[in-house]
């Protein structure tokens, strides 16, 4: 019933793992099956390992959190080679989320996983944390259109691209995006943000910003979701302070055909579960029979 | 499966020093010395994080946590009354590998005192306490039934030595080091017992999952980042990289 159809992929259910809250999916398994979700987004990957940003990383702020990880991971060869076989044995939908320092980087990167069982390429142009590269390519459409229309055409696999909220325009951004060839979009990765410790006298973060996501942004987000569904006829995938099914299902009839749950993931291990289970129950007491009765419905 | 969050009773909250108190919950409890649980005292979604408490003991299923005062969360916590519920996950991260015999000596700063309890008691060798505390010194008189000695340091001299725990104690007397407490503190002893003694510090750092996903509360180790909810929050003193 909760199933939901994205570019000829099926998945059970419109509820995703967002890249970045999830890791490669072995932990959370160890709390309730990975299969139940209906895709999982892993780790944001670059074309090689990285440790990381040094400094603090996380700071709480009021129904939220601030992050500046800086996309630590083991590169796309060694996501292929150590961390894709345990997920490839789910059966879940796998985006591979792609970020990138240069154009160049973005390319070898999807050409490796061009190779590879993953079933979308969730292309990151929207990491803040990352210097020179990530959102750097999510801010002016020019610079997003040229990278998404170089990956596209190189691209084997269906290709989602990931919007930053710190877009000048965020519809502009979703049509250029399109118009460059992506198959779909997700929104929204994390808004840039500031936090100061007033003692010290400093920012929180070595880098001075980072990104807030949470409960905080919810409305936010859901108001962007709702702006792009109006301007592309692309699958949209939200993403921004989902922790409760009522959350997922603003998402939908703003106009998203599946969701991303984020820092939710960090306050339950199996709050995904509570939201898929939500989304039934509310399909049942609403007498929806597919949620496609109910997607972009406002 | 491993439980996710799961429901404790609380028995006793009260506060045992300014600003510090100790927690006991009923419900099925385990875990190891140095091992921590995420505690969550409120349903709403402000605070949005759980808190990683450190297992001060663990007897016949009660659980004991030692936490400070601190923020929006620890406030909350400190609230609750004898009967209130809270959400638990754990036991996470590994904890203290475990002598069985030898010279051992504990040295803690400030609330890094609350594992010392269970880790003492589950300890065989003779254990030496060192704890330093701004001021008041707390919940030594529970952990002296199960050590040598107890040493005390105060900021303020207000009780035992005036001055810094790490003047106390002199790394050739002992054969294993443990620790906790601030990270200056933590990096003191380390490089005390350079070349002569083995540490493990148990390490701390803000948390957002506690479970290894988000990579947030990560150190600098010679195998590279690692993170201390997963990895830790023990880690052999030789193996952490500090920066000044």
């Amino acid at each position: 019933m909760t199933k939901v159809e994205i570019l000829g992929y099926e998945l059970k259910n419109p509820v995703i793992a967002a890249s970045g809250t999830f890791g490669f999916g072995k932990e959370f398994d160890e709390y309730f099956p990975i299969e139940k979700l209906g895709g999982i987004c892993s780790k944001g990957l670059t074309l090689n390992k990285s440790q990381g940003n040094k400094g603090i990383r996380i700071y709480e702020t009021p129904a939220g959190l601030m992050n500046s990880i800086g996309l630590q991971n083991p590169g796309v060869k060694g996501f292929i080679n150590d961390e894709l076989p345990f997920l490839e044995g789910k059966d879940t939908v796998i985006f591979a989320n792609l970020g990138g320092h240069s154009l160049d980087e973005y390319l070898r990167g999807i050409e490796l996983l061009n190779e590879s069982p993953v079933h979308f390429i969730e292309l990151n142009i929207s990491c803040p944390n990352v210097k020179e590269g990530g959102m750097a390519f999510g801010i002016k459409c020019n610079t997003a259109e040229s990278v998404v229309r170089e990956a596209k055409k190189l691209s084997k696999k269906p290709m989602i691209v990931k919007l930053s909220p710190n877009a000048e325009n965020i519809q502009a951004m979703a049509y250029s995006c399109v118009e460059a060839g992506a198959d779909g979009i997700s929104l929204v990765n994390t808004f840039n943000a500031l936090a100061i410790d007033i003692y010290k006298r400093k920012p929180i973060f070595d880098n001075i910003t980072a990104g807030l996501s949470g409960p905080s942004i919810k409305p936010i987000a859901l108001r962007m979701v709702y702006e792009v569904s109006k301007v592309v006829d692309v699958p949209i995938i939200g993403i921004g302070g989902i922790t409760r099914a009522e959350d997922a299902i603003e998402y939908i009839m703003a106009g998203a055909t599946a969701v991303q749950v984020g820092s939710g993931n960090f306050i339950k291990p199996d709050i995904t579960l509570d939201i898929i289970d939500g989304i039934e129950s509310f399909m049942e007491r609403e007498a929806i029979g597919s949620l496609e009765e109910i997607r972009g419905i406002i | 499966m491993k439980d996710g969050y799961k429901e404790g009773t609380i028995y006793s909250n009260d506060e045992i020093s300014p600003n510090i108190f100790e927690l006991v919950l009923e419900g099925d409890f385990h875990g190891l010395p140095g091992q921590f649980y995420m505690i969550r005292g409120w349903e709403a979604l402000d605070p949005f994080l759980a808190r990683p408490i450190s297992i001060a003991d663990i007897e016949a299923g009660k659980l004991k946590l030692i936490y400070e005062l601190k923020g929006k969360g620890t406030h909350i916590v400190s609230k609750l009354k004898k009967g209130d519920k809270l959400s638990l996950l754990g036991p996470l991260g590994n904890g203290f590998n475990l002598k069985e015999e030898g010279r051992i000596a504990i040295i803690t700063g400030g609330v890094g005192v609350a594992p010392m309890l269970y880790l003492s008691k589950s300890l065989s060798g003779d254990v030496d306490i060192y704890s330093g505390f701004r001021s008041n010194a707390y919940f030594l008189d529970q952990i002296r039934p199960y050590v040598r000695n107890v040493h005390i340091a105060t900021e303020d001299g207000s009780t035992g030595h005036r001055g810094l725990v790490t003047e106390l104690f002199n790394p050739s007397d002992y054969d294993l080091v443990y620790t906790c407490g601030p990270m200056p503190m933590m990096k003191a002893v380390i490089q005390i017992c350079k070349g002569q003694v083995d540490v493990y510090a148990s390490m701390e750092n803000h948390m957002a999952c506690g479970i290894g996903v988000c990579l947030g509360c990560t150190i600098e180790t010679i195998r590279g980042m690692e993170r201390v909810c997963k990895e830790g929050p023990v880690f052999r003193g030789e193996e952490v990289v500090f920066h000044d």
